[in-house]
């Protein structure tokens, strides 16, 4: 399998079959909190994309350079919260002098995720060994929680659509907003459960 | 072994590699975040925050910006007025205008008004019987609206789900009762009619047309709940004495920047489309004849032509034809006119 057909297959795996939110049920706050709008889920989106991406490429190097090396992976979720937090606050510090805009985009959603479960998640299975016993390296480590990033978008905005038309629809008072956005989230992970039949 | 041998061999191995590695992270994270903070400081104006702290912080949005710490921006940087925040009123314009070191400005009070005298239990026409989602905006998409009136109100009451500060009643008709108290003008239910009969007024306006029909005449006679639509015949227009009133598409609009209150439209419109606050409680007119020169300039500015007298003689006016409209106060150079109970 060549590179791109890696990349389709971790694609695939990342944004269906093992879904951040509905099959590894990680990042629920998110989903939950920000899906109501479509306007705010793609600009929180867009930041889990981000830090995801980059929080995927920094804590593989602390494990391997700084865990691995002293035999401390135990203190993986310390060492990484601690990473994931510092580095969002860099970053948030650096585009707001360099880039005013992607601030006024990203901003308020960057502090939100500093400690979400969803980036500590990736950050962790990027380092666990893979069912068949093998690691990734760098690159795929930072792909895999870039393309982990772009499921959760998709996710993301497909709940904030379906909950943007549920606004209109003549619901029970007891079952309007958390309680239906609860049981839409569980139906589609229901339907998500479908992809864990693929074979690729 | 010892309890100290334990501890020493667990503190060399165990403990102290993780503690001096996870130290080491931090103090090297801190320094890190400490350098960036001074190296990557942006100067934010002191004054965005001080007004963001002043300003409600409902986020209703009726300035225009996406929130209040949005509004506060645009204050410092873009040069927005300071009196545009509604629910904040005069005080928080006052506020933030000594923060600019500028002036407030006279900040109006505007409050919501329907132009539409239908849409209640008893005086709507109806085209079809609706039982879909109750709301306006779904019911205005099918088929026109279940409201004969192509143009009149639905009374599925979105202006009264969207108000956030439940300025917005029923009466006992169904019809929608806007309290001017708690009406903040922030133009959610401006937003939220499909019908677009909803319009922020300065609150001291007291004539409004209750209408938004663009049918000719007799069509919207044949529809109007209430018999009482505008049928564009312009009588109003002619009858105002500062023109404030326009016709166009079938349909009478006041421009409240130049309505006076006079109400004299209110008693021309021969099918009562235009409501009247202040009907029959308006002051009358009075001339001290002590004071008055007798430069007819009143009577020439009177618009119902209730003053009348011989030039250098001082004038009178007839309180059966004053309509309480105070134009002749204004005009008086000798301040010789009044009003009075």
């Amino acid at each position: 399998m060549g590179f791109f057909g890696q990349l389709f297959v971790m694609a695939v795996s990342a944004i269906f079959i093992q879904n951040f939110v509905l099959a590894k049920f990680l990042g629920l706050c998110p989903y939950l909190g920000v899906s109501k709008k479509l306007d705010s889920a793609f600009g929180m989106g867009m930041a889990v994309i981000f830090v995801m991406t980059v929080a995927s490429a920094f804590t593989f190097l602390i494990d391997k350079y700084l865990l691995v090396a002293n035999g401390l992976e135990y203190l993986r979720t310390l060492a990484f919260i601690l990473t994931i937090a510092a580095l969002v606050q860099f970053v948030e510090m650096v585009i707001q002098k360099n880039a005013p805009a992607l601030y006024k985009s990203l901003g308020v959603y960057l502090p939100l995720i500093t400690t979400n479960c969803a980036v500590l998640g990736v950050a962790i299975l990027n380092v666990t060994p893979l069912p068949d016993g093998s690691t990734y390296n760098f690159l795929w480590a930072t792909l895999n929680g870039f393309l982990s990033g772009v499921g959760f978008t998709f996710v993301l905005l497909a709940m904030a659509g379906i909950r943007e038309r549920l606004e209109l629809v003549d619901m029970p008072k007891s079952m309007r907003g958390f309680a239906s956005g609860l049981i839409l989230a569980g139906t589609m992970a229901l339907a998500f459960y479908g992809f864990m039949g693929l074979k690729i | 072994m010892t309890v100290t041998t334990i501890l020493a061999a667990s503190i060399g191995s165990q403990i102290l590699i993780p503690v001096i590695i996870l130290g080491i992270m931090g103090l090297a994270f801190g320094i890190i975040l400490a350098v960036a903070a001074k190296f990557f400081n942006v100067q934010i104006d002191p004054r965005v925050e001080e007004i963001t702290a002043i300003l409600p912080g409902a986020n209703c949005g009726g300035c225009g910006k996406a929130g209040c710490s949005g509004y506060a921006d645009a204050v410092v940087h873009d040069g927005a007025p300071v009196n545009l925040c509604a629910p904040g009123g005069a005080e928080v314009a006052a506020h933030i205008a000594r923060i600019m070191g500028t002036e407030a400005g006279a900040i109006e009070k505007k409050v919501a008004v329907f132009h539409c005298s239908s849409g209640g239990y008893k005086n709507t026409n109806w085209k079809y019987t609706y039982k879909g989602i109750e709301s306006c905006k779904s019911a205005a998409s099918i088929a026109g609206g279940p409201n004969a009136c192509f143009w009149g109100c639905i009374g599925y009451n979105d202006c009264l789900k969207a108000c956030m500060f439940g300025a917005i009643s029923l009466d006992e008709n169904g019809m929608r009762v806007v309290d001017w108290d708690k009406c903040t003008a922030c133009g959610a239910c401006v937003k939220a009619c499909p019908r677009k009969l909803i319009e922020l007024v300065p609150q001291n306006r007291a004539v409004h047309i209750k209408c938004s029909s663009l049918a000719k005449g007799p069509d919207a006679k044949a529809v109007c709940g209430t018999g009482n639509p505008c049928i564009g015949c312009g009588i109003c227009a002619r009858k105002c004495p500062v023109q404030a009133i326009t016709v166009s598409n079938n349909l009478a609009r006041i421009d409240y920047d130049k309505c006076i209150n006079c109400g004299l439209c209110a008693t021309a419109c021969p099918t009562k489309a235009i409501l009247d606050l202040l009907a029959g409680s308006r002051k009358k007119a009075e001339i001290d004849p002590e004071a008055c020169i007798g430069c007819a300039i009143c009577a020439k500015a009177c618009p119902v032509e209730a003053i009348s007298g011989e030039l250098k003689q001082a004038h009178s006016i007839d309180k059966e034809k004053c309509v309480g409209c105070g134009i002749c106060v204004e005009k008086c150079p000798k301040k010789a006119i009044k009003m009075q109970d």
